[in-house]
Formats: C-alpha cells, sequence, structure tokens
C-alpha cells in the first residue's frame, strides 16, 4: 500500500468529527507499525502468508455512471426488501432508503458517512469500535483509517422489521482497495436482518477487499445476517466482522463463501448478555488453487447462553481450506452451551483441509463441544448414483449440495437459495469433470 | 438386433481372487431368470461387474446388452444402455432427496438442453409411489437416509419403475421385506414384466419365486452356474439345501 492512502485518508478526515479523525489516526499507525503476519505466528498457522500482497493497490475513482447503472442493474439477489445499498468500488451507486413507516419509527438505514453527520452521538458509540483480535489487527487499521463506504442500520427499542436490508459491495477498477463497512445496531425487543453481497464486476479485476462488520444485539433482540462472498477469483479477502450479544438476543450468522483467490475470515462473537443465543452458519466451495482461511473466536461472559458453530466446506481441485476456531467460557458463565464444528468435503484427493479446533473454559457447569471431520467422496455413494444413469460431476455436485443442506435451509429465504444455488452451480459445471 | 442380455464366459477376480470362474448366462427380452446359491458365491459380484464397478477385475469374457458389450464402459453409460440394479444393501445418500435424485436420473438421459417436466413428473412418481404403497412424504426425506431394511428395497423399485430400464437386475430385493411388502413389490415387479423386458432375480428364497413367477432357475456356486431348471427346481432347493448342489457338481469343477 503506498502513498496515495495516506492522501485519501487525510482528506477524509478533514471533514469529519475528531473522534473519528482521531479513529483514523489510531487505524493509520496500527497499520503502520503492526508486522505483516508470518507463517510463525499461531494465528497464520496452515496460511500461505508468503502469497499474501497487498502492494499496488489502491482506493480508485469512482466509476463511469454507466458501470455503476451496469452494476446496480445486476444487483437483483434478493427483491424483497426493507432497504438496499449499492457500492462500487466504494462509490455509492444506488440508495433505496427506508420507507417513511420505518423512519417515523426511528429506524436509520444510511451510507457511513451521511451517518456520521446526521447522528454523530450513535456513530461514536459504535463506529469502529470492535476490532479484530484474531490476526488481522493491521489490516483493522487500514479499514478504519480508510472506510467511507458502507451500511448503517439502527433499529429502535421493540420495532420489528421482517424485510432484509441488502448491501451490495462490488469491486471494479483496476487493482482497486475497497473497505466496505456494515454495521447493524439492534435495540433492546428489536428485529432486523441484513444480507451482505460481496461481488466483482468481471472474471479479471484484481482487487483487495478488507471489510468490516459489526453486530450488536441488544437484550432480547433478533438479528440474522446473510453474507454471500462471491468475488472473481483476482481478488484478495480479508472479512473482519464481530457480533455482541446482549441479554436473550438472538443472533444468526450464514455466510456462503464461495469467490477470492484468498478470503481470509475473520469472525468474533462476544456474548455479553445471559440467556443470548447466536448461530454461525457457513458454508465454503473452494476450487483451483483458491484457500479459504476461518478463524472464529466465541467468547461467552455471561451465564445460560448457546453459541453454535458450523462451517462446511466442499473443496475441489488443489484448494485449501483452514479453519481455527476458539471457544472461550469466561469464569461464572454457568450453564453455557457453546458447540462448534468444523466440517470438509474432498472432492479431490490433492485438495487440502486443516482444521484447529479450540477450547478454553473457566466455568465448571458448561456443555461445550468442539469437532473437525475431513472425508473423501465415498466411491460406492458415487457408484450407487451413476448406476442411476447420474454423470459423475452432477452425482459429485449432488452430494457437494446433499452436504450442504443443513447451512442451506438456514436461509429461510427462497429465491435468496435459488440464487444461491445458481451461483454455485456455475461454480460446478465447469470445474468437475 | 439381439434382444437379450448375455454373459459369456466371465473371469473376475478381485485382489487376485478368482471369484466368477467361466460364468455363462443368457437372459433374452421378456423372461424371468432367477438365479440362486449359496452365500459368496459371487452373485453380488456379478450384478456389480455388469452394472460397472470399479473395484473388479474383469480376466475375461464378455456382458452384452443387445449384443453389444458393455464391460468397461462408465456405470452411468450402462445404465443408459438399459440396465439396472436394483442393489442388496442399497446406499443412503445424506441431504439428497428421493425426488431430487430421481429426478437427476431422468434428466441424464434427456437430450443437452431439454428439461424435464416437472407436473408430469411429479404425477408419475406419486402414481408409482401410491402403487408401492410408500408415503408421498417420502420423496422430501433423504435418499435412504434411516430407512428402514423394507423402505429401502421398496425405493430401489420406485427408482426401477421411474427409470424403465430394458435389463433389470434384482439382488436379494425379497431380503428385508416383509410378507405384504413382499407382495406389493412382487407386484409392482409383475406389472413391468414385459415382452420389452428381461430380468434376473437374485434371492435366497422360494417364497418370493411363488410371486414372481420365474421363466428359468439357475443355481450358482463358485462363481458359475451349474444347474438350470424349471421353477420346480427352487422347490427342490427349498426342500433339499444346497448340499446336494455341492455333492453333485463340487467334482465336476474340482
Ligand atoms: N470388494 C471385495 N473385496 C474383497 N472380497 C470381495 C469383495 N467383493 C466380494 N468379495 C468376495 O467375493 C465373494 C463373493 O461375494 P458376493 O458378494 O458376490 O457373494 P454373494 O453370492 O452375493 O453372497 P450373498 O448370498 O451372501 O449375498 C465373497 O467371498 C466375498 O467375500
Ligand atoms: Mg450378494
Amino acid at each position: 500500500m503506498n502513498t496515495s492512502l495516506e492522501t485519501s485518508t487525510k482528506t477524509l478526515s478533514a471533514k469529519e468529527p475528531s473522534w473519528l479523525a482521531e479513529r483514523r489516526s489510531a487505524g493509520l499507525d496500527q497499520f503502520k507499525n503492526l508486522a505483516m503476519p508470518t507463517a510463525r505466528a499461531e494465528e497464520w498457522r496452515f496460511a500461505s502468508v508468503g502469497k499474501l500482497s497487498i502492494d499496488n493497490f489502491n482506493p480508485v475513482a469512482a466509476p463511469s455512471s454507466a458501470t455503476l447503472d451496469a452494476l446496480t442493474e445486476r444487483s437483483n439477489l434478493v427483491s424483497d426488501r426493507a432497504g438496499l445499498m449499492v457500492y462500487v468500488d466504494d462509490a455509492p451507486a444506488n440508495f433505496e432508503c427506508i420507507g417513511r413507516e420505518l423512519a417515523k419509527q426511528g429506524v436509520i438505514y444510511l451510507p457511513i458517512s451521511e451517518a456520521v453527520e446526521q447522528h454523530p452521538e450513535l456513530m461514536e458509540k459504535y463506529f469502529l469500535q470492535e476490532s479484530t483480535e484474531l490476526g488481522s489487527q493491521k489490516f483493522f487499521g487500514l479499514h478504519a483509517a480508510t472506510v467511507k463506504a458502507g451500511a448503517v442500520l439502527y433499529v429502535p427499542k421493540g420495532v420489528e422489521i421482517e424485510k432484509p436490508f441488502v448491501n451490495y459491495y462490488w469491486t471494479s477498477g483496476s487493482r482497486a482497495a475497497v473497505f466496505p463497512h456494515t454495521l447493524i445496531i439492534a435495540e433492546d425487543n428489536s428485529k432486523a436482518s441484513v444480507v451482505d453481497i460481496f461481488f466483482s464486476e468481471t472474471e479479471e479485476n484484481e482487487a483487495l477487499n478488507i471489510s468490516v462488520s459489526n453486530i450488536h444485539a441488544g437484550a432480547n433482540a433478533q438479528v440474522f445476517r446473510k453474507v454471500v462472498q462471491d468475488w472473481n477469483e483476482k481478488t484478495v479477502s480479508f472479512q473482519l466482522d464481530t457480533t455482541v450479544a446482549d441479554r436473550d438476543a438472538q443472533v444468526k450468522n450464514v455466510a456462503v463463501n464461495i469467490g477470492a483467490q484468498r478470503a481470509r475470515f475473520e469472525n468474533q462473537t462476544r456474548i455479553e448478555g445471559a440467556g443470548a443465543d447466536v448461530k454461525m452458519y457457513s458454508l465454503t466451495v473452494a476450487e483451483g488453487a483458491q484457500e479459504f482461511d476461518q478463524r472464529t473466536f466465541q467468547t461467552h461472559n455471561a451465564p445460560n447462553a448457546v453459541s453454535d458453530l458450523l462451517y462446511k466446506n466442499a473443496l475441489l481441485d488443489k484448494s485449501r481450506t483452514i479453519f481455527s476456531g476458539l471457544i472461550k467460557v469466561a469464569e461464572g458463565s454457568q450453564q453455557t452451551d457453546a458447540y462448534q464444528t468444523n466440517r470438509n468435503l474432498l472432492l479431490d484427493p490433492s485438495a487440502d483441509a486443516n482444521a484447529l479446533p479450540g477450547l478454553e473454559i473457566l466455568a465448571n457447569d458448561v456443555r461445550c463441544s468442539h469437532g473437525a471431520t475431513t472425508g473423501n467422496v465415498d466411491k460406492e455413494e458415487l457408484f450407487y448414483m451413476m448406476q442411476r444413469g447420474i454423470p459423475q460431476r452432477v452425482a459429485m455436485q449432488l452430494m457437494v449440495f446433499g452436504f450442504f443442506e443443513e447451512v442451506i435451509e438456514k436461509i429461510d429465504s427462497e429465491e435468496l437459495v435459488e440464487n444461491l444455488r445458481q451461483l454455485i452451480h456455475q461454480k460446478f459445471s465447469s470445474k468437475i469433470s | 438386433m439381439n434382444h437379450s442380455l448375455e454373459v459369456r464366459n466371465l473371469h473376475v477376480s478381485i485382489d487376485g481372487q478368482a471369484i466368477l470362474k467361466g460364468f455363462n448366462l443368457t437372459v433374452p427380452k421378456g423372461e424371468v431368470h432367477a438365479l440362486m446359491g449359496p452365500n459368496g458365491t459371487g452373485k453380488s459380484t456379478l450384478a456389480k461387474v455388469m452394472a460397472g464397478h470399479e473395484d473388479y477385475t474383469v480376466e475375461s469374457g464378455e456382458v452384452l446388452l443387445n449384443g453389444v458389450n458393455i464391460l468397461g464402459q462408465e456405470p452411468d453409460e450402462i445404465s443408459h444402455a438399459g440396465l439396472f440394479l436394483a442393489f442388496q444393501y442399497p446406499m443412503e445418500i445424506p441431504g439428497v432427496s428421493i425426488a431430487n435424485f430421481i429426478r437427476a436420473a431422468k434428466q441424464a438421459r434427456l437430450p443437452e438442453g431439454e428439461e424435464i417436466n416437472a407436473i408430469e413428473y411429479y404425477k408419475d412418481l406419486y402414481a408409482k409411489m401410491d402403487a408401492l404403497k410408500m408415503d408421498r412424504k417420502f420423496t422430501a426425506r433423504s435418499l435412504n437416509e434411516g430407512f428402514s431394511g423394507g423402505e429401502k428395497k421398496r425405493c430401489e423399485i420406485l427408482q426401477m419403475a421411474m427409470l424403465d430400464p430394458k435389463y433389470c437386475v434384482m439382488d436379494e430385493t425379497d431380503s428385508g421385506l416383509d410378507i405384504d411388502a413382499l407382495r406389493i413389490v412382487s407386484e409392482g415387479v409383475n406389472h413391468m414384466r414385459s415382452e420389452n423386458r428381461a430380468f434376473l432375480v437374485i434371492t435366497h428364497y422360494q417364497r418370493l419365486l411363488d410371486y414372481i413367477v420365474p421363466d428359468v432357475v439357475h443355481v450358482m456356486f463358485d462363481g458359475r452356474i451349474v444347474h438350470s431348471g424349471d421353477k420346480e427346481l427352487a422347490k427342490e432347493l427349498e426342500s433339499k439345501g444346497y448340499d446336494w448342489v455341492k455333492e453333485a457338481f463340487a467334482t465336476a469343477s474340482a
């Protein structure tokens, strides 16, 4: 990353409140002072950090209005929604704001810059306050210094919204660096759902993504976030996500990971209130030379809560996945139910799945389980399916969808599920032979 | 064209151990042949080799469908050529529903670009499930997963009926079926009997052959057919057991 980044940081902070300028400059320091990850660090174990280069990616100028319109047109995975934001290379392309009803109830759905202007106290309280602790602190620093694109959703106490808010983050320009940000604040007894979608304009445009998402779920709030990551395979991606759940909050995260050349995920869930229930589901289709590197951390700082993680990866070709998860149950967090499961299905003997599940339990009355399994396609199952006349490549695809079914069924939206099946199908049709 | 399933002098081994040792059989379309024989004589091996299982080594011989050798073809090609195998031990396929599975199998038989008609497909599927007295709710369940032994066998026959094969090999379909299910499944099979279709029914029990009356009964022993007869042969085996066959033919093969 070179000087133009710092220049863009300066122009950003000139117009911004001092608290934000301070966070940005702290972020920039963090980015400059921390070293690039090395393979020796436990947080980067198994990752091919040698190939991890963020050099020569830069924020780019806003694309032409023709490009913005074309990509807005293609932002069509979810048609029934409460609001929509489309960004291309961090430039706003489209914004469907909320209806009058929701506005009257005090709901806020705004681009970050407008939220900072119009709701400074709210943003000061929540924006850029949750950093990752799982290895990508340097990149979080860069995000904080640079972020300008993203969606803020604030749902006041007791307001329930059924339809999702849908945010698209596209890349388009040559070697573009993007820093998308989704901030969700659901106050007590509220209900909201968000879909974040990461797409590339073409198969060829190289890009760097460092995105952050923070969920704050108040007491008894219900939050459902779905993430579709289908960057092209010329993209290096970091997704640094956190969830903080208060008393009796119910949060569900479902991630579908298809794209990128290297995709690093850091997902932290912190339970701060008794009785909270957080679910984390993920499915990944890895092919070619792709690498998906998933690091998760479930922290229970309150009793009687549930956190349940299920990450499923299907690997083709020479692709790689890394799953490293930690559950930490703090002293006093009795009656915790914490689960962590990673399942890998190898469709090719040269694919490589790594798993590092971990537990750290300081309370005595808990139910915790963690486990990882890696299996190959069952030859007898394949023979059975082919005996019915199903070609091998179709049989494997059926098996993969079968393997994913328990995650797919959590998505809870027929239209989105159908669109995701299509995306996965496209990825397959050319690749398995 | 020669309308038959024909096995010629088939020698098959696995891990260097010979299992089929000069197996010969011809089942013309329109006929039902029963294949009986003691455990471990190679009946299921024969069925799987015919279906293109890659674990077995074919040392010599041929398997002809309509006069064309299918050995060496991929299992899906053999299926498309008209051979269906109802498995002795059907596989469980988690997450793949019966409806989607059979649909994929039918879709694979259509020319590129042509889509299956979903309405007609379900009509056909439900009619056949009703005939086999299968609960329609089964369509949404994962294929064979958690099915009882009898349910799995019924599901095999459902697939056979849906895919309309010309050569049906049924490997111990009767084992695991209760008395009522045996009758229902047999009716399903009898319904499919026609001039255009041949059946090879592998079984240990005469009772099945009371329902599905065979034209020919073969006795297999140590990797080949040692004796053939009409349906009375099955009754004879039932009363005398296999020792009789072993005594009569073991010496001949030694
Ligand atoms: N994959 C395999 N690996 C090793 N041995 C095998 C394999 N398949 C079959 N065999 C052996 O080949 C022989 C014939 O087995 P097969 O299953 O064909 O017998 P069968 O006649 O179908 O018996 P049953 O009546 O018990 O079903 C047995 O000795 C069996 O152990
Ligand atoms: Mg057998």
